[in-house]
C-alpha cells in the first residue's frame, strides 16, 4: 500500500482537492480506456460507450461520497453506530415521493411541488431519525446498532406492506388500503413500489414546455454530432451536478460542523461520553441533534440517488445498502471528511464496479485473442474442462456474484493492514481556528519561534 | 427526590449517632426530604443564613449497590478556598461519594449542596456547569484528540456549540472570535502546567503522569469554583507529583477550592489543612492533619481493626 502511495506524484499530495481530482482523473482514464476498448472490439459506438460509462461511474462515486459523508457525521465523528442508513434513505425517498404524487394517482399523494417535496422529505427523515434516536441513544454502541438496523427493517417492511399501499381506492372494497391522516390520503405503493419525484432531474434545464431550451438547443446537436444521445447528456449533467455541487455542499457543511466547538463535543462523545458530561456538555442533546441532521442528510442522499430513477420499491432499501455505505466510509477512513469522499469514490469505482470492469477487459482481450471466452453453465462444468480459459470464462460470466467475495476479501485485508482506512489517520482538528498558533508572548520570545524553544525543563516529565 | 419515603433513612443516623457529632443536622435533612417543594425553599433559606464559606456540603449521603452499602450516611463540608483531603482505606466509599456528588451515581439518600443549592440527583453536566468539576481516578483523556483539542473542549458557554452558529456564514464569525480568545487561554494553561511542548500531540500518546496534568488543566478550563480530584497522584512519579502539588497550591492561592481523594496518607497530611477520614461508608473523623494523626480510630481503621 505504501509503495503505491509513494509512486503517486507529489503534485497530487499537496492538497485534498488535488488528491480527489487526481483520483477522479485516474478513474476516468481507466474507465474510458476499458470501455472504449470493449466498445471497439464489439463494434459499438466508442464515444457513446465511454461517455455513458463516465456518467454512470460519476453518479455512483457521487452518491457513495454523499452517503459516506453523512455517515461520517454519525460514525466517524460521534461514534454512533447507525446501521439503519437504508431505512432513513427510504424515509426520504418515500416521503418526497408521496408529497409530490398527485392526489388522483395510484397511490394517491399530496400533489406538492418538487422543491417542497424535497425539503419535506429531508425534514421527515430527520424527524423519523429523531424519533428513533430518543430511545436508542440511551443505549450503548452495540445496542444502538441493533436498534437502528431493526428500525430500518421495520421501515422497509412497513413500506412493503399492502395495508398502506393506497392501490385499492374504493372505500367499500375489501382490500381498501389508502392511508388517511387528518383527511389527507396517501399510500406507499406497497410491494409494487412508487413513482419518485423525478426520472430525469436535469431535464428541466435542457427541455422546456415547447421543445429544447437555449441550453438544450446548444448542447443536443453538439452531443449528437459525436454520437451521444440525449438521455446520456442528461445523465452526465446530473452526475456532475451531484459530484460538483451536492458533494461539495455536503463536504463544506460537514467540515463546518466538524471544525467547530460543536464538532469538538461530538469527538469527545465518541472518545468518552462521561468525560464530556463531566465537563458540562449535555451529550444527549448533542447526540439527538447530530442524529437528526445525519438522518436528514441520508434522506436527502436517498432522494437524490434512488429518487432520481423515476421509480423505486422497498427492496432497494435492504440492509446490504447500509453495509455498502459503511464499506465506503471504512475504506476512506472514518473521521475524515476528505477520507469519506475518497472512500466513496474508491468504493464505487474499484470495489463496487471494478470487478465488472475487469471482467469487461478480460472479455474484450479474449475476443481479440481467440474470438471469445467459453461460458460453462455451472461451476462443475467449468472445473471438469480442465481448461484455464474456461475457468476464466466462468469467472467473467459470474462476476456479479463473485464481486461480493472480492469485497469481503478487501475488507478483511483493510481491517488487518490499514484499519484506519486510506485517510483515517489524518489529523482533522476540531476547531474553527488554527489551534497550533501560539499567542505572542514577549517573555518567551526566543529568537527562533520554535514552539519547543519555550518548553520548560524536560526532566520532570513522567514516564 | 431519591430520598423520599425511605423510612430506613433515620436508622443509620441513629446507629451512627454516638460516634458522630452531627445528629441534629441529619435529623433536619430527613425532615426536609419528605416534601421536596418545602425542602427547596428551606434550602434556599439555609443558603442565606449559612456563611458563604462552605461551597460544598454533603449531608447524610447514602448509596447502595445491591446488598452492599458503599456510602452509609456520610456528612461533611468543604471550606471555601481550602485544600481538603478525603482519605480512607480501600472500599471506604470515597470514590462512590465523589460519583454521587458529581451526578455519575444517583444517591439513595441524603443531600448534596453546592453554593447553597441542592444538586442532589442532578445530571453530571448540570453540576459541572454550576462550577463543580471533577477529574477521574484513572485519567480519562480523549485519546484521539490532541492536547489542544482536549483543553478547547472544556470552556463553558461556547457559542460554537450551537450547531447553527458553527454552520451559518454570518454567525460563524462569532465562533471564530471566541475560539481565538479561548486558544490564548488554552496556551496559557498549557504553559502553567508545563505541557505546552505536548500541545499538538494526541492525548493517547501521553505518559500516565502527563495525562494527570492534562486532566487537571482541562478541568481548570471549565473555570470552576471548586475541583474534585479523584486520586490525582495515583501512578505519578515523585518529581511529577511535586509539580502537580505545586500547581494545586498555586491554584488554591488564586482562590480555587479543592477536595482531594487520596490513598496516600502522608501526602494528605503534609498538604491539606483539613482532612476527612472515611471508613465503611461513614465519616470516621474530621479535623486538621494533627488531629487526624493522633486519632486512635483512624489509626485502627488503617491498621484494619474492626471498629
Amino acid at each position: 500500500m505504501s509503495r503505491v502511495w509513494n509512486a503517486v506524484p507529489d503534485f497530487f499530495k499537496q492538497s485534498d482537492l488535488r488528491m480527489v481530482g487526481g483520483l477522479l482523473l485516474l478513474v476516468y482514464v481507466v474507465y474510458a480506456l476499458v470501455n472504449g476498448f470493449f466498445a471497439i472490439v464489439n463494434n459499438a459506438g466508442a464515444v457513446n460507450a465511454v461517455v455513458n460509462s463516465l456518467a454512470s461511474i460519476t453518479f455512483l462515486m457521487a452518491v457513495y461520497a454523499m452517503m459516506a459523508l453523512a455517515l461520517n457525521l454519525h460514525w466517524g465523528y460521534t461514534g454512533l453506530f447507525n446501521i439503519g442508513i437504508a431505512g432513513f434513505m427510504a424515509v426520504g425517498v418515500y416521503a418526497s415521493a408521496i408529497l409530490v404524487a398527485p392526489p388522483s394517482g395510484s397511490p394517491p399523494g399530496l400533489g406538492l411541488p418538487v422543491p417542497v417535496a424535497i425539503v419535506g422529505g429531508v425534514l421527515i427523515a430527520a424527524i423519523i431519525g429523531g424519533i428513533a434516536a430518543l430511545p436508542a441513544l440511551q443505549l450503548e454502541a452495540d445496542y444502538l446498532a441493533i436498534v437502528t438496523v431493526g428500525f430500518s427493517e421495520i421501515i422497509r417492511l412497513t413500506l412493503q406492506a399492502s395495508h398502506f399501499a393506497g392501490t385499492v381506492q374504493n372505500p367499500s372494497a375489501s382490500g381498501y388500503n389508502v392511508v388517511s391522516i387528518f383527511g389527507v390520503e396517501f399510500g406507499t405503493g406497497g410491494g409494487q413500489g412508487i413513482t419518485t419525484i423525478s426520472n430525469s432531474p436535469m431535464e428541466f434545464l435542457f427541455e422546456g414546455e415547447s421543445g429544447p431550451t437555449v441550453l438544450g438547443q446548444a448542447v443536443y446537436p453538439a452531443a449528437d454530432a459525436i454520437g451521444i444521445p440525449e438521455p446520456v447528456v442528461l445523465d452526465l449533467a446530473y452526475a456532475f451536478f451531484l459530484l460538483l455541487v451536492v458533494v461539495s455542499l455536503y463536504y463544506v457543511l460537514l467540515l463546518r460542523i466538524g471544525n467547530s466547538p460543536f464538532g469538538r463535543v461530538l469527538k469527545a462523545i465518541r472518545e468518552d461520553d462521561l468525560v464530556a458530561r463531566s465537563l458540562g456538555k449535555d451529550t444527549r442533546g448533542f447526540k439527538i441533534k447530530v442524529f437528526m441532521v445525519g438522518c436528514g442528510l441520508m434522506g436527502l442522499g436517498g432522494i437524490l440517488w434512488q429518487g432520481s430513477f423515476g421509480f423505486v420499491n422497498p427492496n432497494t432499501f435492504r440492509p446490504i445498502l447500509t453495509f455498502y455505505i459503511f464499506t465506503a466510509l471504512i475504506v476512506g477512513g472514518a473521521g475524515s471528511n476528505t477520507g469519506s469522499v475518497v472512500g466513496g469514490a474508491v468504493f464505487a469505482a474499484f470495489l463496487f464496479e471494478g470487478p465488472k470492469l475487469a471482467a469487461r477487459l478480460i472479455d474484450a482481450v479474449a475476443q481479440l485473442l481467440f474470438g471469445g471466452l467459453p461460458a460453462p453453465n455451472n461451476f462443475y462444468a467449468a472445473v471438469v474442462t480442465l481448461n484455464p480459459i474456461a475457468w476464466l470464462g466462468y469467472l467473467v460470466e459470474n462476476v456479479a456474484s463473485l464481486k461480493f467475495v472480492f469485497l469481503g476479501a478487501v475488507i478483511v485485508y483493510l481491517m488487518q493492514n490499514r484499519s484506519d482506512g486510506l485517510l483515517g489517520d489524518r489529523k482533522e482538528i476540531a476547531s474553527s481556528v488554527d489551534l497550533s498558533q501560539r499567542p505572542e508572548r514577549p517573555s518567551a520570545a526566543a529568537d527562533g519561534g520554535e514552539p519547543s524553544d519555550t518548553a520548560p525543563s524536560q526532566g520532570g516529565e513522567g514516564s | 427526590m431519591s430520598g423520599d419515603g425511605q423510612p430506613a433513612d433515620a436508622e443509620p443516623a441513629a446507629t451512627a449517632g454516638p460516634a458522630e457529632a452531627n445528629i441534629p443536622d441529619d435529623a433536619d435533612v430527613d425532615v426536609e426530604d419528605i416534601d421536596p417543594e418545602a425542602a427547596d425553599s428551606s434550602v434556599e433559606e439555609d443558603a442565606k443564613t449559612v456563611p458563604a464559606g462552605l461551597p460544598l456540603r454533603v449531608q447524610n449521603l447514602r448509596k447502595q449497590f445491591g446488598g452492599i452499602t458503599a456510602v452509609d450516611g456520610a456528612s461533611f463540608e468543604v471550606e471555601e478556598g481550602s485544600l481538603t483531603g478525603l482519605i480512607g482505606p480501600n472500599g471506604a466509599g470515597k470514590s462512590t461519594t465523589f460519583n454521587c456528588i458529581t451526578g455519575v451515581h444517583q444517591a439513595d439518600g441524603g443531600t448534596v449542596l453546592f453554593q447553597g443549592e441542592d444538586i442532589t440527583g442532578r445530571k453530571p453536566h448540570e453540576i459541572a456547569n454550576r462550577g463543580l468539576v471533577r477529574t477521574f481516578q484513572i485519567a480519562r483523556e480523549l485519546e484521539a484528540m490532541t492536547v489542544l483539542e482536549n483543553l478547547m473542549l472544556a470552556p463553558r458557554g461556547q457559542v460554537g456549540e450551537r450547531m447553527l452558529h458553527s454552520i451559518l456564514p454570518g454567525l460563524r464569525g462569532d465562533v471564530v472570535a471566541q475560539e481565538t480568545e479561548l486558544r490564548d487561554r488554552v496556551w496559557e494553561t498549557l504553559e502553567f502546567f508545563e505541557i505546552d511542548h505536548l500541545a499538538e500531540e494526541y492525548a493517547g500518546n501521553l505518559s500516565g503522569g502527563q495525562r494527570k496534568l492534562l486532566e487537571l488543566a482541562r478541568a481548570l478550563m471549565v473555570e470552576p469554583d471548586m475541583l474534585l480530584l479523584d486520586e490525582p497522584f495515583a501512578g505519578v512519579n515523585p518529581s511529577l507529583e511535586e509539580k502537580l502539588l505545586d500547581r494545586i497550591h498555586d491554584l488554591r492561592e488564586q482562590g480555587y477550592t479543592f477536595l482531594l481523594v487520596e490513598h496516600d496518607m502522608d501526602l494528605i497530611m503534609e498538604n491539606c489543612e483539613h482532612v476527612i477520614v472515611m471508613h465503611q461508608g461513614k465519616v470516621l473523623a474530621e479535623g486538621s492533619a494533627e488531629d487526624i494523626r493522633n486519632n486512635d480510630q483512624v489509626i485502627d481503621a488503617y491498621l484494619g481493626d474492626e471498629i
